[in-house]
């Protein structure tokens, strides 16, 4: 086992890094920063460029209409069929001589911990700074489309999964796009799957990794005063390259077990502070549906809203992404369709429900400033985003608004960052892997590789500024988006088919409940 | 009669006196003995992603372990008393799970260790021993 040597070549890193400092930290964070946003900016530029003649980018329309064809062609299965995902989660009808196989419920828990993290707690913040407080209904409908991306191909993924001698799986889209287009005659299938394996890495680098170790590092500096990224960023590199090199699982255990903690913690805090201020609710709902369509003095007006209600949702949720076929491929079922319809929560909890509530705490506290005479909200100097109170934007305008009611809950919110940021990027190289061993072949050398690569990432995210970095997250993460919703088109009728079966069995009772 | 009796069997020492005091009870009636051995888990618990990668080949090791080194040989040599002796090997909450077996079998008495926890994790989440002398369906025996 060559690991070892990395270990030395990273503790040198960071004894180097460490040497440079303090003197250069300033330009060492500042270097990092012009090299990231010049070698990524045509990359965003492409990804986010708006259809001509608009402000509208074409990567938005894209999800969207993706959802809500999935949406129609499915029948809204995604309300059709909640009562039944909840009843396969509480573990109705599972088998019990199967006890001891990963459950519904484990499935479902491990691919929120990936997904709910700082997407639910700074994303949001963003969107409703930049695009007013009518983002919140947008994110919301985008959340309740998305749950027939997320059925569609977590459905696939566990069909088209490779099941390997040593009991071992790997799945996800890349195997999807092989198998399944080869099944229904269709070329072009490797060209995809390379296509996205190579997108699910570079996402793997961004929105999975440097936009967590960007904002943890945001709210570390926010409740402890400013000092250099890159410090945060090689102290958690160090650790994550514990835990996914060295095996260290029991970091990673516990840290598993304590994420949902935080996320109750979370959503508890968010709701008692809406309770408090009950009478703020509807008001808040008012200025969420005017702020969808119409002029609030938000960037945009009411288009601004929906590009960044949509833009922050699928990058919370994922849905349409791909990475949650990649996390779901793993489970053993009997039925690929049941882990589709397990998966159609996970946009419900992380962005109907988690998202919603950041989004409602931070209108209800009244971070936005409104101009008194014409109720209108101000924009800031450069006329980016809204002006808030203490001039705060991605995590910090969260933590502003929940320490508005209680003073101590940015110590929490500091931990709870932490804790998602990590289970993040505990699950994006994982996924990140998949996609990498789909394109080298299994080995532990290249493996290796890849593991290095993804914790020098998270110091160089750590490092650099939230835009460039925020920006090649969301580039990344929807450009897996580009390739795995064609895939997702043209296999749909696979789905439906399972789907049509599944269904029908459980109409006639062939499928029932275990008592 | 003969009767049929489940005695719960994890390898530890007080198991084995569970069921030594069984055999010696089954013998003087030529009852039946179910060795039943629970391995702990829980669906709720919660897993990284390799460990669900993990988990199915996991499975079968445990399996074929507990059938291996704890079930087959004290099986075996129960059975040199001469009395019927079966094995049931399973998954889940181990009191909830010993009734389970223990009403599918349609057997007349329960016999534990009184075993596992003790001092503090047993006063916030009760001992398997409490937990089945409390919601057992049949006569529970706990073997100090």
């Amino acid at each position: 086992m060559n690991f070892r040597p990395f270990a030395l070549i990273l503790a040198t890193v960071t004894a180097g890094l460490a040497a440079a400092a303090p003197a250069a930290a300033q330009t060492i964070d500042e270097r990092v920063n012009e090299i990231f946003a010049s070698s990524t900016g045509w990359f965003v530029n492409f990804i986010f460029a708006n259809f001509p003649g608009t402000s509208f980018p074409w990567i938005v329309a894209w999800l969207v209409i993706g959802a809500t064809v999935f949406t129609i062609y499915f029948g809204f299965i995604q309300f059709r069929a909640f009562g039944h995902s909840i009843a396969l989660v509480r573990g109705d009808y599972s088998d019990p001589n199967d006890a001891g196989e990963v459950s519904h419920f484990q499935a479902l828990a491990t691919a929120l911990s990936g997904t709910v993290g700082l997407g639910n707690i700074a994303g949001v913040a963003v969107a409703v700074s930049v695009g007013g407080p009518g983002a919140t209904f947008w994110m919301i409908l985008a959340g309740l489309l998305g749950m027939a991306s997320k059925f569609t191909e977590c459905t696939l993924g566990v069909k088209y999964r490779n099941e390997y001698a040593d009991g071992k799986v790997s799945g996800g889209p890349m195997y999807y796009m092989v198998k399944g287009f080869a099944e229904r005659g269709l070329p072009g299938g490797r060209f995809m799957a390379i296509l996205f394996a190579i997108f699910c890495i570079l996402g793997s680098f961004g929105g999975g990794n440097m936009f967590q170790s960007n904002q943890a590092h945001a709210q570390l500096t926010n409740v402890f005063g400013a000092y250099p990224g890159w410090i945060t960023g090689v102290i958690f590199a160090v650790i994550v390259f514990l835990v996914i090199v060295g095996g260290l699982k029991s970091i990673a255990r516990v840290t598993e077990k304590i994420v949902p903690l935080m996320g109750v913690i979370y959503v508890g805090t968010a709701l008692i502070i809406i309770v408090m201020n009950a009478g703020m609710i509807g008001d808040a709902f008012g200025q969420i549906f005017r702020g969808a369509f119409t002029w609030d003095g938000a960037v945009g007006g009411a288009i601004g809203a929906l590009i960044q209600g949509f833009r922050r949702a699928a990058f919370s949720n994922e849905a349409g992404v791909g990475s949650a076929a990649i996390a779901h491929s793993a489970v053993r079922t009997k039925e690929p369709i049941t882990e589709g319809f397990v998966s159609l929560l996970e946009p419900f909890i992380d962005t109907v429900v988690i998202c919603t509530m950041t989004a409602l705490v931070i209108v209800i506290t009244g971070q936005l400033i409104t101009d008194p005479n014409t109720g209108m909200f101000i924009l800031n100097e450069a006329g980016t985003r809204i002006q808030t109170i203490g001039d705060t934007s991605g995590v910090a305008l969260t933590s502003a608004a929940f320490s508005s009611a209680f003073g101590w809950f940015r110590y929490v919110l500091a931990v709870a960052v932490i804790l998602f940021a990590f289970s993040t990027m505990i699950s994006w190289s994982y996924y990140g892997l998949k996609a990498w061993t789909f394109l080298f072949g299994e080995g532990q050398t290249k493996e290796l590789i890849f593991k290095v690569i993804f914790c020098i990432f998270v110091i160089i995210g750590a490092a650099a500024n939230l835009g460039p970095v925020i920006d090649f997250s969301d580039a990344a993460i929807f450009a897996m988006a580009v390739v795995n919703i064609i895939a997702l088109y043209l296999l749909m009728p696979i789905v439906k088919a399972e789907m049509n079966s599944y269904l029908s069995r459980l109409k006639s009772g062939e499928i029932r409940k275990f008592a | 009669m003969p009767r049929k009796i489940v005695v719960g069997y994890d390898g530890s020492d007080t198991s084995r006196r569970a069921l030594d005091f069984a055999v010696g009870i089954a013998k003087t009636n030529d009852d039946q003995i179910i060795l039943a051995h629970v391995l702990e888990w829980s669906p709720y618990s919660f897993l990284t992603p390799d460990e669900i990668e993990e988990r199915h080949q996991r499975r079968q090791d445990e399996l074929e372990r507990a059938e291996a080194v704890v079930i087959a040989p004290v099986a075996e040599q129960t059975r040199t008393t001469g009395l019927t002796v079966s094995t049931v090997l399973r998954y889940g909450h181990i009191a909830e799970t010993l009734c389970e077996i223990a009403k599918e079998q349609g057997a007349d008495l329960i016999f534990i260790g009184r075993m596992g926890h003790s001092g503090l994790s047993a006063r916030i989440f009760g001992s398997v021993a409490g937990t089945l002398a409390q919601v057992a369906p049949v006569p529970v025996t706990i073997v100090p």
